[in-house]
């Protein structure tokens, strides 16, 4: 099992691998080693891979459950309806990967590239002590990675751990190193080419996965983060918390999106309000935070039937309050990546 | 028991700036000081210990955690709520208790008292923090540890329920707590899910995850399950439906009840109000209070 032992004085430490509490850890080696002191390769690396991707964004919320997949899905979709603009979707969600199933491409699976991804595997190698970063030997990524996105249309592609899960029922139990190599390897190893979009669908809450997303792309000039959100408190008070995450790691904030935020009765007509604004919704909230509200988007049954049979809601009920709300947002995106350079901020890790 | 303040007043820092790890210690850099000698025995006086888990996100954990313990309580029982949910700490909201401190005794931790009987105890990292904004940004390690510290250093005392409220997911949280659970008796499980395929696909992961770990699954329940309007009575299935009996009949579990979008049931938990005892008439109570005797009458035989 691994543990952090108490008093661990920090891979970055001088003191690394030599302290007295390091005895048995099994990171000693690796820390003494000085490994643990430098940063990691695959920024620069990944960086050099960023180069032809035109526009990075993070769909980010600290709360599970609030639309980013939706909201992830729909915008790549509706910045692919452009033939000429090219997109992609990474899922980093390595638990929970919903955007193959969003995107209709459940069933495209590794498998058909003559590998198994087999639970057992999965389990097994999450109970062995590992560094830092870990990947299973057993996987041939190189070839699975070779193959490119899985492509939903000419302009639109996708990658998620998904499609490495043989059975509905597969169940990556993973730690966090080894989630933090998959995202390494997700944005260094796979053949992203010329894109203009790259957008990043991330697991709720403020841990492996965002550091990663957010360490590994620091040196490749991330447009911004794009926070979702529902009415209630209970939702907001995780989604400051992102907030506050976003401003400690320096990813500038494109805005929010308020999902769910208004049920309209398909019978009467009239308007409720399933998930209360108590404390004045995300609109109260950017206001007090400073932060741009890109949108509301109301609660549309039609929706959550599109996302279960994988099409895209924007063409399924193109003139529906909800899409046009979506619409709106995405141009809202489009225009701050239009109009924002990021400069080239020194961050931390180079 | 000694009282005295406790553990957030002495955080120690286990970690030190450097390139690397400055990644790895935003937010709450330190865990809190663990007890000199913790109680081997702190989970001794427990009966039954449930998780609540789910693959996805927003599913209704906290909320089922919270009407759960609840119900138990109305029925005369002493409840423990664990919420290892490091990132997202909803509970200490739900029931009204933000902001209240952490006490020290001789056997640990004293959990958090959320009413005057004291008969249902909670413990959450929203305690530990300085600030209701400030963010656990944390990776595995540091959240494996202070799990650890949730099981064994907090002096539980008697229980009769000790409900675990998880994030989502099949990672660092749910590893830690199982194994650091384990050694205390039979770990049951309520898994939960809304109708929708998108969420019945992450929740069947979470039954292998019930499965590879030896959780035994007392049954699941669907939330979010239609929502009546208000103004003319129509149903309509907001998150589609069905997924949540489906799942249970493919899977060969129990199925516990569906439980209805309801904006009272939503604003009671924004306010921390006892849902159970002050709303037996909205939409959510029935299959609410039918879960809870379910547990009742299912968990104890089957975590023997």
């Amino acid at each position: 099992m691994e543990e952090v032992p108490q008093g661990c004085p920090g891979t970055g430490s001088a003191q690394a691998g030599r302290g007295a509490s390091c005895q048995g850890c099994p990171n000693q080696r690796l820390c003494a080693s000085g490994a643990g002191a430098a940063p990691d390769p695959a920024i620069e690396e990944i960086k050099e891979k960023m180069k032809t991707v035109k526009h990075k964004i993070l769909v980010l919320s600290g709360k599970g459950g609030v639309g980013k997949s939706t909201f992830s899905a729909h915008l790549a979709h509706g910045l692919a309806e452009d033939e000429n603009t090219q997109v992609a979707l990474l899922d980093i969600d390595i638990c929970g990967p919903s955007i193959p199933k969003i995107m209709g491409l459940e069933g495209e699976q590794a498998c058909a590239l003559g590998h198994v991804f087999r639970t057992d595997t999965v389990w097994a190698c999450s109970t062995v002590l590992s560094p830092p970063v870990y990947l299973s030997a057993s996987i041939d990524w190189a070839t699975l990675l070779d193959s490119g996105t899985q492509f939903v249309e000419d302009n639109l592609g996708v990658m998620s751990v998904g499609f490495l899960l043989s059975s509905p029922d597969d169940a990556v139990i993973w730690r966090g190193p080894k989630k933090n190599g998959m995202i390494k390897q997700f944005l260094r190893d796979v053949d992203w080419g010329e894109l203009d979009y790259l957008i990043v669908d991330t697991p709720p809450g403020t841990s492996d996965e965002h550091l990663s997303a957010v360490q590994y792309l620091s040196a490749a000039r991330l447009d911004g983060a794009v926070i979702i959100t529902t009415p209630q408190e209970v939702s907001l008070q995780d989604v400051r918390k992102e907030i506050n995450f976003c401003h400690k790691v320096k990813v500038p904030i494109i805005g929010v999106v308020e999902n769910m935020s208004v049920f309209v009765c398909p019978k009467c007509k009239k308007e409720s309000q399933i998930f209360p604004p108590t404390t004045g919704g995300a609109e109260v909230m950017c206001q007090d935070l400073k932060i741009p509200l890109l949108g509301k988007v109301p609660l549309d049954p039609h929706i959550g039937k599109s996302c279960d049979k994988g099409q895209s809601f924007l063409t399924d009920a193109p003139a529906s309050a909800a899409a046009l709300a979506y619409r709106s947002i995405i141009q809202r995106i489009q225009e701050f990546c239009g109009h924002h350079q990021p400069k080239e901020e020194h961050l931390v890790g180079s | 028991m000694s009282g005295g303040r406790a553990a957030p007043a002495q955080h120690t820092s286990t970690c030190e700036d450097g390139p690397v790890s400055h990644w790895d210690q935003l937010g709450p850099c330190s865990l809190p000081v663990p007890v000199a000698h913790p109680e081997p025995g702190n989970l001794a006086g427990v009966r039954h210990i449930l998780l609540v888990l789910s693959g996805k996100g927003g599913v209704g954990k906290s909320t089922i955690s919270t009407e759960l313990a609840l119900a138990l309580r109305h029925a005369g029982k002493k409840v423990g709520i664990l919420d290892v949910d490091l990132c997202g700490p909803s509970i200490p909201r739900m029931l009204r208790a933000q902001g209240r401190a952490v006490h020290q005794c001789d056997s640990g931790w004293v959990p958090v008292f959320v009413d005057q009987e004291q008969s249902i105890s909670l413990m959450s990292v929203g305690f530990l923090l300085e600030s209701p904004d400030e963010a656990v940004v944390w990776r595995g390690p540091k959240k494996n540890a202070l799990i650890k510290q949730f099981v064994s250093d907090v002096a539980w005392g008697q229980l009769d329920y000790l409900v675990v409220d998880t994030p989502p997911g099949t990672s660092d949280e749910h590893m830690a707590a199982v194994e650091a659970l384990r050694p205390y008796g039979p770990l049951g499980a309520l898994v939960v899910t809304t109708p929708q395929a998108v969420s019945v696909g992450d929740v069947r992961r979470e039954l292998t995850f019930c499965r590879k770990t030896g959780l035994q699954v007392v049954g699941i329940v669907e939330n979010m399950s239609g929502f009546v309007c208000p103004h003319c009575t129509e149903c309509t299935n907001v998150f589609s439906r069905g997924g949540g009996a489906e799942l249970a009949r493919l899977t060969g579990v129990p199925f516990l009840g569906s439980v209805p979008l309801d904006p009272e049931l939503t604003r009671s938990l924004e306010e921390g109000r006892d849902f159970i005892r002050d709303f037996p008439q909205s939409p959510a109570f029935p299959a609410l209070s039918s879960i809870a005797q379910k547990v009742l009458s299912e968990a104890p035989a089957r975590l023997s």
